[in-house]
């Protein structure tokens, strides 16, 4: 039997700023209403795509999604950040409507879009309880009856009758998260949670989820951490620019999630009068590449990158260095490698250069590379920025915690205990 | 994998058939359509004790680390009635139909403060609360119910301070107080006051979710509206134009007949009662209407 079914589903979502502007489109929607006809916006609306530049003021977030969800099942929602994730849940959850389509949800639905919801800094623990449980749903008797449960659950005890101002951040996700796993919906929304909280307190998230999942109801799970994705889900949706493109086991969505990600970002190819560069070189192109044993185009923690870059040098008998650096989506540098030295004289023309990152050295996350000209090791003719961003995945043996290692990098270094 | 994955869910499903059957079946379709009047009372009802929690909410949380607390609902309109005591009543010697002019400006000022209360808080359910409800859903008419509500009980706080200073006023002969019987419409009239507060609050609110503006003009147009409303005078002090457009302010008919009730001054304002009714029932019910409206898409424009 169906919990959820959503059928036709479409969300459409303004850019822009609220202005002068938006009043006279509001008053031509209305005026199209009145005469009874179709909301002019929507015929000008684009599919969402980040990376391209719209010319309308008007997106889809989500365009004719449909799916349903049965009864026990755990239901995995992958994508990249702007694929409508976020969308689709906020309209699962009514905290907006849809443009077109229609939902039918079959219980009563929950949702931790974000844990904390509602919490009054100046309230105690106890109170906090009472107001976030309420909001989330539940009744005061319900809650007097898990009260006990939920102070246990959360380890916040001696606590409880402080104001939550006092509370550090891990006692302040712990309480919230224990309320709202002792909801009982029918449908369960979870955006997330994992990224916060310590191994057991992770470890006691992942196990009330399962619980939750056993006990015949069903959860929407949404994440960026394919190992819990893959541990907790039993059937994945992927979304992309608003759609969904691949439904099915988790391991096969993940797969195909991973698949998609290549080839615009991973290679660049320049015609030589518009590359960038200057009068000294220009960049004819750059290409990432995964190396693995099993051969699969995808980068996670276990793939060697392979990256070949040509560029054209202008300058007769240059004695030339390639420099690559390698940055973090925050922006710090994680590594800077330069080619041989002593450098080799290079002439006028078309040269090209290999560099390979071994496996297991970057952890999980977004990196991007630049790559500079080097003049007699000292004198920079031109930085060419920015022209590889990539993602590396994770891949791990299964292990019980499911969360992000810290660092930008994560060597495999020898390291085990005698037993 | 697949067929793998949905024999494990049919099984589940069987095992768990009893277990729906026992709670009550609840169907939902969220779409794009809207009725036009869709306002959800029994689910408001069934959230009942989140509004009483906003009430505590709002209570507990007003008043952590100051000294005097609670004390300030009370403090708040008696140091109001002193300064109008000491400027309208002593420098500008405005009369106040024979009453002394200290419970003339008391008695008005409780009625007038539950109303701006209601109207000026209720105005900034979306705005204020957009974080919250960005998040969750739940009935978006619990936050205004409970402003209401709160509101409701520090109004009763002051009546028991104005019932106080009455007494005092007769024990110690300065006032000779003529209890009226239409003293018991007093729960009608502080219904009117609430309705109105509560209609015209949530309209506005659904009116600044897009277009800022209006709040700058709130922010004055209360501050306009309480000398436009019978509270420093008596109705009988104005006459011609102004007379016409205090009439036209429901607020006047409902401070008048309250005044009437306690004081036995003036007449019975009937006339003023109905259109007071009259114009809180539809400022009640575009509010409502605008308000469901905007409160299922508030969160894209915000």
């Amino acid at each position: 039997m169906e919990r959820i079914k959503v059928e036709h589903l479409y969300k459409q979502y303004r850019l822009g700023q609220v202005g002068t502007g938006s009043l006279i489109q509001d008053v031509n929607r209305w005026w199209h209403k009145v005469r009874g006809k179709e909301d002019p916006t929507l015929k000008v609306t684009e599919s969402n795509d980040r990376s391209k530049q719209g010319n309308s003021d008007y997106v889809w977030a989500l365009k004719d999604i449909s799916f349903s969800v049965n009864h026990g099942e755990v239901l995995g929602i992958i994508g990249r950040n702007g694929a409508g994730k976020s969308s689709l849940l906020k309209i699962l959850s009514k905290v907006t409507s849809p443009t077109k389509g229609q939902i039918t949800l079959n219980g009563r639905v929950a949702s931790l879009l974000e844990v904390g919801t509602g919490f009054h800094p100046e309230l105690t623990g106890r109170e906090n309880i009472y107001l976030n449980g309420a909001i989330l749903g539940m009744s005061k008797r319900e809650i007097t009856q898990k009260f006990d449960e939920i102070v246990a659950f959360s380890g916040v005890e001696k606590y409880i009758d402080t104001p939550v101002k006092r509370y550090s951040s891990g006692m302040y996700v712990r309480l919230a998260f224990a309320v709202a796993a002792h909801l009982e919906p029918e449908i369960l929304i979870v955006d997330e949670v994992l990224a916060v909280g310590d191994v057991d307190f992770q470890k006691k998230c992942m196990g009330k989820m399962k619980d939750v999942a056993s006990h015949g109801r069903t959860v929407l799970f949404v994440s960026h951490n394919m190992e819990a994705v893959k541990n907790l889900c039993t059937r994945a949706i992927l979304m992309e620019h608003g759609t969904i493109v691949s439904e099915g086991t988790p391991s096969h969505v993940i797969e195909t999630y991973l698949m998609s990600r290549n080839q615009s970002d991973w290679g660049k190819e320049y015609r030589e009068h518009e590359a960038p560069g200057n009068a000294f070189t220009r960049l004819k192109s750059v290409q990432l590449k995964p190396l693995r044993e099993d051969g699969k185009p995808i980068i996670t923690v276990k793939s060697s990158l392979e990256i070949n870059i040509s560029f054209w040098n202008y300058v007769e008998g240059l004695v030339a260095n390639l420099s690559l650096h390698l940055y973090a989506a925050t922006g710090e540098c994680v590594f800077n490698v330069i080619t041989q030295i002593p450098p080799p004289t290079i002439g006028v023309g078309l040269h090209h250069a290999r560099c390979v990152i071994p496996k297991e050295l970057l952890n999980t996350g977004t990196f991007y590379i630049s790559f500079m000209l080097v003049q007699d090791t000292s004198k920079p003719l031109f930085n060419f920025e920015e022209v590889l961003t990539f993602e590396v995945e994770e891949e791990r043996e299964t292990t019980n915690w499911h969360g992000k290692y810290p660092g930008f990098v994560r060597p495999k270094i020898d390291f085990k205990i005698n037993p | 994998m697949h067929i793998h994955s949905s024999i494990k869910s049919t099984f589940v499903i069987r095992e768990m058939d009893s277990f729906v059957q026992e709670k009550h079946h609840h169907i939902e379709v969220i779409s794009s359509k809207r009725r036009l009047f869709d306002v959800r009372l029994r689910e408001l009802w069934n959230y009942r004790d989140l509004v009483m929690v906003f009430v505590r909410r709002d209570f507990v949380a007003q008043y952590k680390q100051t000294i005097l607390g609670p004390l300030w609902f009370v403090l708040q309109p008696i140091l109001t009635a002193l300064m109008f005591y000491f400027i309208f009543g002593r420098i500008a010697t405005i009369p106040t139909q024979g009453i002394h002019p200290f419970l003339f400006y008391f008695s008005g000022l409780t009625l007038w403060g539950y109303f701006s209360d209601v109207f000026t808080k209720c105005s900034n359910t979306f705005v204020g609360n957009s974080a919250l409800f960005g998040k969750v859903y739940f009935p978006r008419l619990a936050v205004p119910l409970s402003i209401v509500i709160s509101g409701l009980y520090k109004w009763m706080i002051q009546s028991i301070v104005l019932l106080v200073v009455l007494i005092w006023f007769q024990v110690s002969g300065v006032e000779n107080i003529n209890v009226h019987w239409s003293l018991a419409l007093v729960p009608l009239y502080i219904l009117l006051l609430a309705l109105l507060g509560f209609g015209l609050g949530i309209l506005f609110s659904s009116l600044t979710t897009k277009y800022r503006d209006l709040s700058f003009l709130l922010a004055f147009g209360v501050q306009l509206l309480m000398y436009g409303t019978p509270i420093i005078y008596p109705l009988s002090f104005t006459s011609g134009m102004m007379r016409k457009l205090l009439e036209w302010n429901p607020l006047s008919g409902i401070l008048e007949n309250f005044r009437y009730a306690l004081f036995s001054v003036g007449s019975f304002n009937l006339g003023g009662l109905v259109y007071a009714v009259a114009f809180t029932l539809a400022a009640l019910t575009v509010g409502i209407l605008v308000f469901s409206r905007v409160e299922k898409s508030f969160m894209d424009t915000v």
